[in-house]
């Protein structure tokens, strides 16, 4: 392995992590608007602008809806653009989301994960992010506040990369991740300047027949997120889902390169396996209830429990193979999800896992815990019932309650 | 080059090739069309276009083909002005990263009245009290035509819209156009206008100056629509001529929030006994038909009383006294 470069070790919060990981990504539009738990990272980087710490234009915009306009229209102009919210902020993004795939500009968000409303809570779980599951985002997930700093800096590369140009959200869960003080080891600037690079540009043809970069130049006239009808609307789609497709592979280079320069990695980059070589009873689950879900592995194997964790840290695309390769072995599989999907039996991520068994050689018994919504708190001893409910099924050969809530009252 | 070097001649027009082309699939006799066409004439070098959804970026964009010879993006119905923002952020970094190839870049933000009045107000209004630099034009066409001619805020009193129609109790739309150039005065921007095509000296002067000022300016496009407004084809320009003779839509700017009316509203002021009666311009326009049967007597009575009301207003903030005929 090439030589790590030096770190700094600073205690942020992962908003912080967040915004000091913009600072140093060479950044050209920030167009953002404030939302608990998200508002640390506007107000920080407002900080470095005000101090003139960055060469940034912060385009402090009236709404979300203009924040993703904005950065969309900034990405297409050739800049790299840079937004973040949440929760009602993300769900009034909604429409933007999808132009932003459509129109392949490289946006990156970090979403502090936050409940939706009614009734309103502030506090975290994934009900925003899932609800944008099919907008052609990619979707990142970070355990602490570490993983929030390198993934965002490892986004502009994902989404940049021209074999994929689309836009990439880092999710990092609402005040566990965005307000907690952690131990975040920082790259020097330099170092990131250089692993992000200056944005390239994909050669297309124009409509007077030149090829040329595409962005929208005065020097090459192009027409960007034109109407598109029955003839010609699909192929875009098609042509969407391959840069997804090729995500899949650029996510895990980008991993290793990124590992190269500071000794970090994230399992692959699409999933990180804890103690699953021979687990027999596993869960999985996205974010920072992976860190208690590890330490109550570890305690079940103390204890001689074949138990396992596979941390899906990239949600979009769906690493399909990846998955099915990691828990092969595995015989009772509990998908956690921090979200609900109401009148769908059961959770997004569980719907996704059962579906990616059905042509699986050999499939689990899978059972859904939807836990944690509007951040209500997961002890270990609660994720630790999971592991003995997976070895009841084991026992007994039958998945009596497919759907459980843990931690619910009542 | 600044106004006073480009003269606006029909040989200057001439010469200019058109950056709006040929080939869109706008109706015959498409208001909005001849005014984006003018509009693209008068810029004065290196221009981005962005635009809201409606008739004119779906009659010019069908891909892949395109009417479009400078670079144009649109991207949803309510965003022409927060694309205008990111735009011109992008661009100012750029060129002081020495990203850019240019050394300016003007930006257009073009929206009908929907994407103006109704569902792009708050955008708008957040990029100009952020002080962007750019000109955002309102092409008016007084409802959504490219959804079927519903009403918005800017469609006028007493016009049947599929979404107002003229019933046996309705007589139309009840409510009164918004005074969506005020709104944009009120927000002490540099520059804001109103302009008719039938004056089209007037209207590309103006986009020139909107495109010189630094910062935000407006521009308030008058644009007949013949489908929406059940109107002849050939009388386009006419109304755009009779609208502001009429003084239903007076033609004058506010340069640093100090009004003033152009030439042709100009000249009614000076000599009231040529402000023609509001059926005048009404009349041959479908979709103000209904007005003129005998029980909707008032509604006409009305329009004029609210045209006159409104001139008035608009010649005191122009500092000129209103004189009758
Ligand atoms: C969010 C959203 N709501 C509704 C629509 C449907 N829609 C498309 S264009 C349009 C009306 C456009 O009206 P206007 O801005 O006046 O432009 P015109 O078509 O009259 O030129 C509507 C309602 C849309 N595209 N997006
Ligand atoms: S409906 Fe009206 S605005 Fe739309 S293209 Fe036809 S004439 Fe022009
Ligand atoms: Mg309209």
């Amino acid at each position: 392995m090439q030589k790590t470069v030096k770190q700094e070790m600073t205690a942020l919060a992962g908003d912080q992590a967040v915004a000091y990981a913009v600072k140093q990504s060479d950044v050209d539009v920030v167009a953002a608007y404030p939302i608990t738990p998200q508002t640390i990272i506007v107000e920080k980087f407002s900080e470095y602008v005000a101090d003139g710490e960055v060469e940034t234009e912060f385009v402090c915009v009236e709404s979300e809806h203009s924040a993703m306009a904005a950065s969309i229209a900034a990405s297409a102009t050739g800049a790299r653009a840079f937004t973040a919210t949440a929760s009602a902020g993300l769900a009034l993004m909604h429409e933007m989301l999808f132009v932003a795939s459509g129109c392949r500009t490289p946006v990156v968000m970090a979403v502090a994960n936050r409940a939706l409303s009614a009734p309103l809570n502030i506090h975290g779980d994934h009900s925003d992010s899932m609800a944008q599951r099919d907008s052609g985002w990619i979707q990142l997930y970070a355990e602490n506040s570490q993983e929030a700093y390198d993934s965002i800096i490892q986004a502009f590369r994902i989404a940049e990369n021209l074999d994929v140009l689309l836009p990439v959200m880092v999710g990092l869960d609402g005040f566990t991740l965005s307000h907690t003080l952690e131990n975040v080891e920082t790259l020097p600037e330099e170092a990131v300047k250089e692993f992000v690079g200056v944005r390239k540009f994909p050669n297309v043809l124009t409509h007077n027949g030149k090829t040329a970069p595409f962005k929208l130049d005065p020097a090459n006239p192009m027409t960007m997120g034109p109407i598109a009808l029955q003839n010609y609307y699909f192929e875009f789609k098609r042509q969407q889902e391959e840069g997804m497709e090729h995500a899949v592979n650029v996510i895990q280079e980008v991993n290793n390169e990124y590992a190269k320069i500071s000794g970090r990695s994230y399992g692959n980059g699409l999933v990180e396996k804890y103690c699953l070589e021979d687990a027999e009873v596993a869960a999985i689950c996205l974010g920072s209830t992976a860190g208690t879900m590890k330490t109550v592995v570890d305690d079940l194997r103390q204890e001689g429990i074949k138990a396992g964790l596979l941390r899906l840290r990239t949600f979009r695309p769906l690493p399909v193979e990846e998955i099915r390769s990691a828990l092969a072995n595995v015989k009772a599989l509990a998908v956690m999800d921090k979200c609900m999907s109401f009148g769908g039996n059961g959770g997004p991520v569980f719907h996704e896992f059962r579906h990616l068994f059905y042509d699986a050689a050999k499939r689990p018994y899978i059972v859904n815990y939807i836990y944690g919504l509007g951040g209500r708190d997961t002890s270990p001893r609660e994720l630790r019932s999971i592991y003995e409910t997976l070895q009841g099924i084991l026992q007994t050969g039958c998945v009596e309650k497919p759907i459980q809530y843990l931690g619910l009252r009542g | 080059m600044t106004t006073q070097e480009w003269k606006f001649t029909a040989k200057d027009i001439a010469e200019k090739p058109d950056l709006f082309l040929a080939g869109h699939r706008a109706c015959a006799g498409c208001g909005p069309a001849t005014v984006f066409r003018m509009i693209m004439k008068a810029t004065r070098g290196p221009t981005i276009v962005t635009e809201a959804t409606g008739c004119m970026e779906v009659v010019s964009s069908i891909y892949p083909y395109t009417s479009w010879a400078v670079p144009w993006l649109h991207t949803a119905f309510e965003t022409s002005a927060s694309n205008a923002s990111g735009i011109e952020a992008a661009l100012k970094i750029m060129k002081k990263k020495g990203r850019l190839n240019h050394e300016h870049v003007d930006v257009i933000a073009f929206a009908g009245d929907g994407g103006t009045y109704d569902i792009g107000i708050q955008a708008l209004s957040g990029a100009v009290e952020r002080g962007h630099d750019f000109l955002f034009v309102l092409y008016d066409n007084e409802a959504y035509m490219n959804t079927g001619i519903q009403r918005s805020g800017g469609t006028p009193h007493g016009a049947a819209t599929t979404t107002s129609p003229a019933g046996k109790s309705i007589p139309g739309k009840l409510e009164y156009k918004k005074p969506i150039a005020d709104i944009m005065v009120a927000h002490n921007m540099p520059y804001v206008a109103t302009a008719s095509p039938y004056y089209w000296k007037d209207l590309m002067t103006k986009v020139r100056k909107g495109l010189e000022v630094e910062g935000p300016a407006f521009l308030h496009v008058f644009a007949p629509c013949p489908r929406g407004w059940r109107s002849d084809p050939a009388k386009s320009m006419e109304y755009s001529k009779l609208a502001v003779e009429s003084c239903v839509f007076p033609v004058w700017e506010s340069v640093n929030g100090h009004c003033q009316l152009s030439i042709p509203s100009k000249l009614i002021s000076l000599a009231p006994q040529k402000k023609r009666p509001v059926d005048e311009y009404l009349k041959g326009q479908g979709r103000f038909r209904h007005i003129f049967k005998p029980q909707n007597k008032k509604l006409l009575v009305d329009v004029q009383r609210m045209t006159d009301a409104r001139w008035e207003c608009l010649l005191r903030k122009c500092g000129e006294t209103p004189k009758t005929a």
